[in-house]
């Protein structure tokens, strides 16, 4: 069995919360952090991490591998991810079908590529060099979309589905991504998830979006600032009764409330959850 | 799907134009294949992400500044060094490693000369706060060495170590009452240079006042020079200076990783 079994509903990790994420015991709870927030020398936030992680399964969520650049990943980057990997034993690793960095520079955003051959062969080359040098599976996230591409070869879908085939790699499916990129293009979230390959998904995302300042409803934004959406909520529960239970994650970024208001929500998902039994991974 | 791709070469071309169009907000009628894109509602999500991005980042890693200038005035002067300082390492925590250079010539923070050293303090916290751990020498370490063996030392300075000299500007006043939104320290602040160090020798950045002749110390000792003739470079800045107590001060910030004996 390829899943973390035991992980019911877990939460993004925010410094601000560490004390009281270290002494939660909520069953099934897991914690995630953006491994870049983590590759420093040394200090409280590596002593912290420890901490939580000797309590809590921790997962590590990549946000700037930039797996879809022309390009190899940076290895001193991907050095980096590696000893982090090897420190904290996650449970679960994870990256984005994006990029992020050219040239040396880095552009803190999850940025889209037209899907065509040519970048289904670089992106698998680059998963495959990933899981090669972490000597392990990563999961791949689906991104929020914003502009409409005339030159897709590839459904996202088809495309993730390429990808798991060449390289093993796992899926990470995140239901508010799905659900912004179709209200921004025009396209069916619900028929989305029920042709997502099942079988892959390691791990589902949920987060909170809002409304372009300018063009409200009709642009919105994966912002990470806000409460999960009744909405995405909704798609979720659809989800789960189609696929069974997943670890699935609460994240915020922005706007980040009390513990307990996220423990919250995280409660919500994991009674969506069923409260599964906890067995070894 | 369709069958055939096109030559290969186009996702990098795409990459150029579309990395071009996100930070240049004048491009909005580029040639080549973003054009389409660049049209489109959407596409000021990216370059908005972007810049706030940079924006918060910097934001948060130089708080005396942001408490200085104002949130405002600190967001527009972070907006202006992303454009042409987009992050070199995607560790935003470490982000912003020239902004105090770029304040240093930023014209609208002309009438506040102390700015730039304000944020190289704030640079040095950061600096100090993810610095490689290291057990900090005790005091007691030192002053058990033998008479001949205290001849062959060197000091090395702990590995979160930073300090600095401000010439003619109280900036580690300065910084110190703008660093934390805790209470406001009252009083005036003497016009004079003044000596900062950043260091941590377990979990918290300390940061305390330096003499000249403690920073000329440090230096020495950083650049691997030995006891005596770091004892000498601080009596050369401030011929007054109380070397045991200097030693004594910097030992018990934990300022101190190592000490190397000469055996040769």
């Amino acid at each position: 069995m390829p899943f973390a079994t035991q992980l019911s509903a877990g939460l993004g990790l925010k410094p601000q919360h560490f004390e009281a994420a270290r002494g939660c015991r909520a069953d099934g709870l897991w914690f995630e952090v953006h491994s870049e927030n983590y590759m420093v020398d040394g200090g409280p936030r590596l002593a912290w991490l420890e901490a939580v992680r000797a309590q809590h399964p921790l997962s590590l969520h990549g946000v700037a591998m930039s797996l879809a650049a022309d390009d190899e990943p940076d290895a001193a980057h991907l050095a980096r991810f590696k000893r982090l990997v090897e420190r904290f034993e996650p449970v679960l690793v994870s990256e984005h079908l994006a990029w992020s960095t050219w040239r040396g520079a880095y552009h803190p955003d999850l940025l889209p590529f037209p899907r065509t051959v040519e970048a289904l062969v670089r992106v698998g080359a680059n998963i495959g060099r990933v899981q090669d040098v972490l000597k392990r599976r990563i999961a791949i996230e689906n991104p929020s979309h914003y502009v409409r591409f005339d030159e897709h070869e590839f459904g996202e879908i088809e495309f993730l589905d390429e990808l798991v085939r060449r390289t093993g790699c796992g899926l990470l499916l995140d239901v508010n991504n799905v659900y912004v990129s179709a209200r921004n293009l025009d396209s069916d979230p619900i028929a989305y998830l029920d042709t997502f390959p099942a079988a892959h998904i390691e791990e589902i995302h949920l987060a909170g979006h809002s409304a372009d300042p300018t063009f409200g409803e009709a642009l919105l934004i994966d912002s990470h600032d806000a409460p999960v959406a009744p909405a995405v909520w909704a798609l979720y529960e659809h989800l789960v009764a189609r696929i069974g239970p997943r670890p699935t994650l609460i994240e915020r970024d922005d706007n980040v409330p009390e513990f307990t208001a996220l423990l919250a929500e995280r409660e919500r998902a994991h009674g969506t959850l069923g409260a599964p039994a906890r067995r070894a991974a | 799907m369709k069958l055939f791709s096109p030559a290969a070469g186009r996702l990098r071309r795409f990459q150029e134009q579309f990395a071009h169009a996100l930070v240049d907000p004048e491009l909005n009628d580029p040639s080549g294949g973003v054009a389409q894109l660049v049209a489109q509602p959407g596409f000021a999500v990216y370059r908005n992400t972007v810049r706030k991005g940079c924006i918060d980042a910097l934001q948060a890693n130089y708080p005396a500044v942001m408490r200085l200038v104002g949130e405002e005035w600190m967001r527009a002067a972070a907006a202006e060094f992303a454009r042409t300082h987009l992050p070199a390492r995607p560790m935003l925590l470490e982000y912003g490693a020239q902004f105090a250079s770029f304040l240093a010539e930023f014209a609208p923070a002309a009438d506040l000369p102390y700015l730039p050293n304000v944020a190289r303090l704030d640079r040095l916290w950061t600096e100090a706060h993810g610095a490689r751990d290291e057990t900090p020498i005790e005091p007691r370490q030192v002053t058990a060495l033998a008479p001949d063996e205290l001849a062959r030392v060197t000091l090395r300075p702990h590995a979160s170590a930073r300090w600095q000299w401000f010439e003619q500007q109280p900036i580690f006043t300065i910084w110190s009452r703008n660093r934390d939104r805790g209470d406001d320290v009252e009083g005036n602040i003497e016009w004079r240079g003044e000596g900062a160090l950043l260091v941590r020798p377990f979990d918290n950045v300390q940061a305390i006042a330096l003499s000249r002749a403690e920073v000329a110390f440090l230096d020495a000792c950083a650049a691997g020079q030995k006891l005596a003739d770091a004892a000498q470079a601080a009596l050369a800045d401030e011929a007054t200076a109380d070397l045991a107590q200097l030693m004594a001060r910097l030992l018990s910030a934990g300022a101190v990783g190592r000490i190397d004996i000469d055996r040769s």
